[in-house]
């Protein structure tokens, strides 16, 4: 089957941080990533079956990956090669349409009893990325054994699928994975709020997830009344305004949007005298990270939304204003919406407002440089999310094959809790 | 003897004509059969003895006003309020007029014995003055002899125990005015009339009064409803500031001293801005191309600072005090005597050539909002009768229109350009929907008391000033400006007035007339 895949080769890494630089998504074409015809990844055990993509998306990580710009943080909870895409609508072998949850918990691992945070539904916080029956991966997409979306054919557990429901067209369902994403940086938990009846929020960057974050902040946190858009990019602005933003600014003026919403001052050096109580960055450079802890109120909560590299951030208004500086990766239950799962949540987002809206271009496999290079460039080109088409690809007939455990040395059994 | 400002009908033979572009110019041939060029009058002589005249002025007052040595008494609290920084235009060589004539008034008032004497810049809503701009415009002896002890203040329209609601005028308005001013025996108010807009009760009803007070003239209905602000009888915004003058005089005696200027504006090493171009010298012609090639290799920062530090020859053509309303007649009297030119009709298109200086830019920056201001508020404005171009036809301005602020003196243009003009250019829905946050926005208030900034809703009135022709003209283009910042502002960018020309067409049809009013220098048209 087709496949695009990601090899470990450092000269590769290295050439793809190289052309990066130059031009974003140029890794696709000199990098670790590699159109291959190879067999599907063998079934790893029980509760495992063949789900086949029609679209799969490409996210920021992808591209970060593609580029040879991933933390080294990831390292050891993914194994190579593997295959990306954990933004998957596909079929089962049934003929179901599906949604994946790509998060690979104790559940998927077979991995017996699950961890705590596993037990309370709450995959993201899984101890056991590198345990189970299967390789390590904190993802489908990161691991080797599962396959990902980039491909004909991959490997999912039932726990994993998420029907989708009939009236939402795959352009939209594409959506739910980083739209769930969102929904859950949008239901970060923060102090409470110090008496302001007009809670302003601010979500920094206006690619998927932001857009997505910002849909969910309009529709899910009541107590929410603003919600400033930092926008790159018109198209952007446009969008964010639609998707439930009450104001929208250029980044350059992004302390002057925060202040005019929140009547703090600015002083001197350009810091704010207030800010905001809620800041969500959704893009997780350096750049950005400062920029979030500058509009942050004395007390507020800065949302690490987007995957963030190594930077160097000056902390100083993290200590001195006592701001809270939380991560939001994935999704699970949301205390926040009653106990809902994000994915849930995402669903609903989706067909409220028509996430298909987002999806700017789709390409077939065979032009996955093409492809990349339009995703790293989306904002410039006018676009928002890139795909894969997979409709399209001839499906071969999968062989159902016995799991074999790639990696005797990790135990079935995870570890004691 | 000065020659009177005319209309030069342009034919083959018309050399290209000069207009200001910021600080610059250009150079450009207008349509031949169907364009005209108005020309301000020639500057008047000035007042041979300024000083004699401004004391005879005192002494004989006009109107029912006693001289002003019979005002002044020992034990008496006297303030002199005087116009600020925005006046004159380009800023005067010293002695300024305020100087000459506070210089005179102090010299009364110490024949009299009087020793509780204040002297209050009369800012309005307008940025305090740096000290040096004081000392410009009052010079060293006064400046000396107030600063150091606090008796020379900066009116603050936001300090709540520096002002004093008097009342309110038969139609409504709050008069709430400067404690001082309201607690004084006599005010004398010291003015420098550069148009017919400045003056009369309009001195006291802006400078000196409150953004509670203010905010009854300056306002959208008010502007829609001045036409045109040149022209007092026929301008809402005098009519509401007559109202709120009258109250306060009704509470402290006021003694107005107008002075009027001749149109002598720029020096002599740029004596052919004041010139018709077919009597420019070769010396002219020699100093136009050093003046626009050198400017043009200077950076935006140095040609604003060579350009600002320019100081105008202006000279006293009259002064007169006493009554207020009788001393505005006989200024504005003054005002047309000098800027009167007769226009005969309207035109498709009226061209004005932006000059690098308005009001609320002296030592700063000309941001597009004062461009705006400048260009759809004053100079369209500077008619009697009628607007030089017809309804429904097209402004066609001439200025760089850097998108750039100053962020010390115009903090709340930077809002305004960034949040309020992507939402909407309509004047009314400006005013329904922002101002009330923009004039009461702690920081704002925070820099103009303290800093040198404009009163918040500053930036709101320099859209409303151009109020008028926004509702009357059929669109505005803007030659050679920042193509982002003129649209942001809803006009049209042209690269070259031939460009501007053929995109008017499209609005007033084919073969327009044109209108070129070559100014600064200043003139009022008269248009019939």
């Amino acid at each position: 089957m087709k496949a695009l895949r990601i090899e470990r080769s450092v000269p590769r890494f290295a050439m793809a941080r190289v052309a990066s630089g130059w031009k974003g998504g140029a890794g696709a074409r000199l990098g670790p990533l590699r159109l291959v015809d190879t067999a599907p990844p063998a079934l790893p055990g029980p509760g495992w079956q063949y789900v086949f993509p029609r679209l799969a998306g490409i996210c920021g990580s992808d591209l970060a990956t593609v580029d040879g710009r991933s933390s080294r943080w990831f390292e050891p909870i993914v194994s190579f090669p593997f295959v990306p895409g954990h933004e998957v609508v596909a079929d089962t072998e049934a003929g179901q349409r599906v949604v994946i949850e790509p998060v690979l918990g104790c559940e998927a691992r077979g991995v017996q009893p699950l961890c705590p945070a596993c037990a309370a539904g709450r995959k993201r916080h899984c101890v056991n990325l590198t345990g189970g029956h299967i390789t390590p991966g904190l993802q489908t997409g990161y691991c080797q054994q599962t396959g990902g979306g980039w491909s004909v054919a991959l490997a999912a557990h039932a726990s994993q699928l998420h029907p989708v429901p009939a009236g939402l067209p795959d352009e939209a369902a594409v959506l739910v994975e980083p739209a769930a994403c969102g929904a859950h940086a949008a239901l970060a938990p923060m102090p409470a709020p110090s008496g302001r009846e007009e809670l302003t929020a601010v979500v920094i960057g206006a690619g998927t997830l932001g857009l997505c974050t910002i849909a969910a902040l309009a529709r899910y946190r009541d107590e929410v009344a603003n919600v400033l858009a930092v926008a790159k990019h018109p198209h952007q602005r446009q969008l964010a305004r639609a998707l439930g933003a009450t104001a929208v600014a250029e980044p350059a003026d992004l302390r002057r949007a925060v202040r005019r919403a929140t009547g703090s001052w600015i002083l001197d050096n350009g810091q704010l005298s207030g800010g905001a109580p809620l800041v969500l960055d959704c893009v997780g450079t350096a750049a950005s990270l400062a920029s979030a802890l500058a509009v942050t109120a004395p007390g507020g909560t800065v949302v690490l939304a987007g995957m963030p590299a190594p930077s160097s951030v000056d902390l100083t208004p993290l200590w001195q204003r006592e701001v809270h500086l939380v991560g939001a990766y994935t999704y699970g239950p949301e205390p926040l919406a009653g106990g809902r799962h994000s994915f849930d949540l995402a669903f609903e987002l989706a067909e409220a407002v028509h996430l298909e809206r987002l999806l700017s271009a789709t390409y077939p496999l065979d032009r996955a440089a093409e492809a990349i290079e339009h995703a790293a460039m989306a904002g410039r080109r006018g676009a928002v999310k890139v795909a894969f088409d997979l409709r399209g690809e001839k499906r071969r007939t999968v062989p159902l094959q016995p799991a074999h455990p790639a990696h005797p040395a990790h135990a079935v059994e995870g570890p004691a809790s | 003897m000065p020659r009177p400002g005319f209309v030069l009908e342009v034919d083959r033979a018309t050399p290209p004509v000069l207009m200001w572009h910021g600080e610059g110019f250009r150079l450009e041939r207008l349509p031949a059969e169907r364009s005209r060029v108005v020309y301000a009058p020639e500057p008047l002589a000035p007042l041979p003895d300024p000083d004699a005249a401004i004391r005879r002025a005192l002494l004989e007052p006009l109107g029912d006003c006693p001289p002003l040595p019979q005002l002044l008494h020992a034990g008496m609290r006297l303030t002199i309020a005087f116009d600020d920084l925005s006046l004159p235009l380009p800023p005067m060589r010293r002695p300024d007029n305020r100087q000459r004539v506070i210089e005179a008034v102090l010299d009364l008032a110490a024949e009299a014995g009087v020793d509780d004497v204040v002297l209050i810049a009369a800012l309005g809503l307008h940025r305090r003055m740096t000290d040096a701009e004081l000392r410009h415009a009052l010079g060293d002896r006064i400046f000396d002899a107030f600063a150091p002890h606090g008796k020379l203040l900066q009116h603050d329209a936001e300090d709540p125990d520096g002002l004093v609601h008097l009342g309110k005028t038969e139609k409504g308005e709050d008069v709430e005015v400067n404690r001082r001013v309201a607690e004084s025996d006599l005010l004398v108010y010291v003015n420098i009339n550069l148009v017919a807009m400045d003056g009369g009760h309009k001195s006291t009803a802006t400078g000196l009064m409150s953004y509670r007070s203010v905010r009854h003239h300056h306002n959208v209905r008010s502007l829609q409803h001045s036409r045109s602000l040149m022209d007092r009888p026929r301008s809402e915004l005098h009519s509401s500031s007559w109202r709120i003058g009258r109250l306060l005089a009704k509470h402290v005696k006021v003694f107005q001293v107008e002075t009027t200027l001749n149109n002598d504006a720029f020096p002599p090493q740029m004596a052919f801005l004041q010139k018709r171009e077919w009597e420019w010298s070769v010396r002219d012609r020699a100093t136009f191309l050093a003046a626009s090639n050198g400017a043009a290799l200077l950076s935006p920062a140095a040609r604003r600072a060579v350009f600002q530090s320019v100081l105008a020859p202006h000279a006293m053509t009259s002064v007169q005090a006493g009554e207020v309303e009788a001393v505005h007649e006989a200024t504005i009297a003054n005002i047309h005597r000098q800027q009167l030119v007769d226009v005969e009709g309207q035109s498709d298109i009226v061209i004005f050539g932006l000059p690098y200086i308005g009001p609320y830019n002296v030592n700063s920056i000309m941001n597009p909002l004062l461009v705006h201001c400048l260009g759809l508020g004053y100079f369209f404005n500077m008619y009697l009768g009628k607007p030089l171009v017809r309804p429904g036809g097209v402004v066609i301005l001439s200025h760089p229109t850097p998108w750039a602020f100053h962020p010390v003196h115009h903090p709340s243009y930077i809002d305004f350009f960034e949040e309020v003009l992507p939402t909407t250019t309509d004047p009314v829905e400006i005013e329904k929907t922002f101002e009330e946050r923009y004039a009461t926005d702690e920081w704002y208030r925070h820099l103009y008391r303290t800093s040198y900034a404009f009163h918040g809703v500053h930036a709101m009135y320099m859209w409303y000033w151009g109020a008028h022709a926004l509702e009357y003209t059929g669109g505005t283009i803007i030659v050679g400006g920042n193509r982002r910042a003129v649209r942001r502002m809803g006009f049209k960018p042209a690269t070259t007035l031939a460009d501007a020309l053929e995109m008017a067409e499209d609005v007033v049809g084919r073969g327009p007339t044109i209108t070129y009013f070559r100014a600064p220098p200043l003139m009022l048209a008269h248009v019939h």
